[in-house]
């Protein structure tokens, strides 16, 4: 199997462009006929508070959810008619810890070779390469449950690797992780960008990681986005010397310490215990 | 519907992985999620041994209580010999009708979303957790025939016996567990799920021939027990374990009927499984 070759990627093209995507539940308009385009190569970070509409955006985008209105094409395919076209092209990492603690390292990579359809001649040796990229080989024997949080996520971020994705979708990819751990997953998302030319669209509700590590960031408020642009070019716009935590204060209407409801403070409080 | 175009020029994937036919890519699919589940269960056996309690005292205390109650209809065979199967019906049945928490967990895990948001088949996904059920189901047959055989129950050892009963048990595990599945897709919370998951078990296993005969049935419950799927799995073990009682249906009945029931619930579990993350 060949190595994915930096760079594949040609400038100027779309990633995800999303056209009046809409999802209801019942009354409620969780994402409100929203236009986004992401280009191949970026580092796009999705923002807004609990409830904004981030959580059905991305679960639309990965194929996880119909949407009621609009469409959306990622690398190329439509998520309406062309779903399982779009799980070939993508990767996830989702917020909660989707390695499996009962499993080896190795049996989780395993695992997700075969249900992506990686021949079984090939099948090895791709497990061998992720175990080696992300710098799990020593421990590709261990039961996930004995492994650090840090390696935890690297081991996850390896799993939506295996068959070499065009668009990593990221969930709160560094929540519940120390400073050391943290900062080795944002290295290891910025050389995926960097040297293979991955899509990287990423939500967080860490501001810092936002202003470090995306060109460009969308806030999205009530199903919509309300501001989107390079995070210095937002800071700009609302005042000198702002902070992102300031840009996301302004155009949402919310502080960061409002943020979060019981089912979301909840689950980020078990992926911490977990990430332990 | 609305017609929406979008421009976006068509990339394929990185990796061209050459795509197995879909009966290739299904099976080694269904083996994959099964094989995980084994693996899990191979480290954590103590499952299989805390299992083994309930088809015991069964077997060894309503059994040889109800041994001395002469006046159940057995059909020529003696009570214990035909309660043997019965526990081994309802040792599947309650192994795999709360396998569909293991989806409940998964989804507030995040394992379930990401293993949709692959190219697999959900029927693989669903057909693999219900294999690794009919494993489980497989160890409480050693059991109840260990316990069986220790108690004096005459049971058949015959090759094609022993075959059937392990087709049989794979069987109604699948079926039971892939039920449970969908039943735990469309309530999504373990609290729901573990109150209904009591109030399936107990008429499934009392409107069945699992401890006494259908013909002691008053009619109404004769009917009932007539489209329950368990007496058809307690038919065909007590045929294959201890020898056919002159009112049991044919073997290939019970296979038809379990066969179709299983492979209906396998599609109508994965139809749901997407519901459980939204």
């Amino acid at each position: 199997m060949a190595d994915p070759s930096p760079k594949q990627v040609v400038n100027g093209s779309v990633a995800i462009q999303t056209v009046a995507l809409s999802r209801q539940f019942g009354t409620l308009t969780a994402v409100n006929s929203l236009d986004l385009s992401v280009p191949s190569g970026a580092l796009f970070g999705l923002l807004g508070p609990n409830g904004a509409g981030k959580s059905t955006l991305i679960k639309m985008l990965i194929t996880l959810l119909p949407p009621s209105g609009g469409t959306a094409v990622v690398a190329g395919c439509d998520i309406r008619h062309e779903a399982k076209e779009v799980r070939r092209r993508i990767g996830y990492v989702p917020q909660l810890l989707s390695a499996d603690g009962g499993l080896t390292g190795r049996e989780n990579l395993g695992l997700f070779a075969k249900l992506y359809g990686i021949p079984r001649r090939q099948r090895a040796q791709r497990v061998d390469q992720v175990l080696a990229v992300m710098k799990l080989d020593d421990v590709a024997h261990t039961l996930v449950q004995r492994y650090s949080g840090g390696m935890i996520r690297r081991l996850e971020i390896g799993q939506s690797l295996l068959h070499e994705p065009r668009v990593l979708f990221l969930d709160e990819p560094t929540v519940g992780l120390d400073p050391l751990a943290r900062q080795a997953v944002w290295e290891r998302l910025q050389t995926l960008r960097d040297e293979y030319g991955l899509t990287l669209f990423m939500t967080t509700h860490d501001m810092e990681e936002a202003d470090r590590l995306c060109e460009t960031v969308a806030i999205m408020n009530h199903g919509r986005v309300v501001a989107m642009g390079a995070p210095a070019e937002l800071k700009a716009r609302v005042r000198e010397g702002a902070s992102l935590g300031d840009v996301f204060a302004h155009f949402s209407g919310e502080s960061l310490e409002q943020d979060g409801d019981y089912r979301g403070i909840r689950g980020t409080r078990r992926t911490a215990s977990r990430l332990g | 519907m609305e017609t929406i175009v979008v421009s976006g020029e068509r990339v394929e994937p990185l990796a061209a992985w050459a795509e197995a036919p879909p009966l290739v890519a299904f099976i080694r699919q269904t083996a994959a999620v099964a094989e995980a589940e084994l693996h899990k269960l191979r480290r954590d056996p103590w499952e299989l041994l805390t299992r083994a309690v309930q088809p015991a005292l069964w077997l060894l205390i309503f059994g040889e209580v109800f041994v001395r109650v002469r006046g159940i209809a057995t059909g020529g065979v003696g009570y214990l010999s035909f309660l043997a199967p019965g526990v081994l019906a309802q040792s599947t049945l309650f192994i795999a009708i709360f396998y569909g928490i293991i989806v409940i967990w998964e989804r507030d895990l995040g394992i379930l979303q990401k293993l949709l948001v692959t190219p697999a088949a959900r029927t693989a996904l669903v057909l693999g957790k219900g294999l690794a059920a009919s494993v489980r189901g497989l160890a409480q047959s050693v059991i109840v025939y260990v316990l069986a055989a220790a108690i004096g129950v005459p049971l058949h050892f015959g090759i094609l016996s022993i075959a059937g009963v392990l087709v049989f048990v794979s069987l109604g595990a699948v079926l039971f567990s892939t039920f449970s599945l969908a039943i735990a897709c469309l309530l999504k919370t373990r609290e729901r799920f573990m109150g209904i998951g009591q109030v399936l078990t107990m008429p499934l296993f009392f409107a069945s021939n699992a401890i006494y005969p259908l013909t002691l049935m008053p009619r109404w419950l004769r009917v009932v027990a007539a489209v329950n799927p368990l007496t058809y799995l307690v038919d065909a073990l007590r045929t294959l374990m201890v020898g056919a009682a002159p009112d049991s249906f044919s073997l290939w009945l019970d296979f038809a009927v379990l066969a179709l029931l299983a492979v209906a619930m396998v599609f109508l579990a994965a139809r749901l499984y997407p519901k459980v993350v939204t």
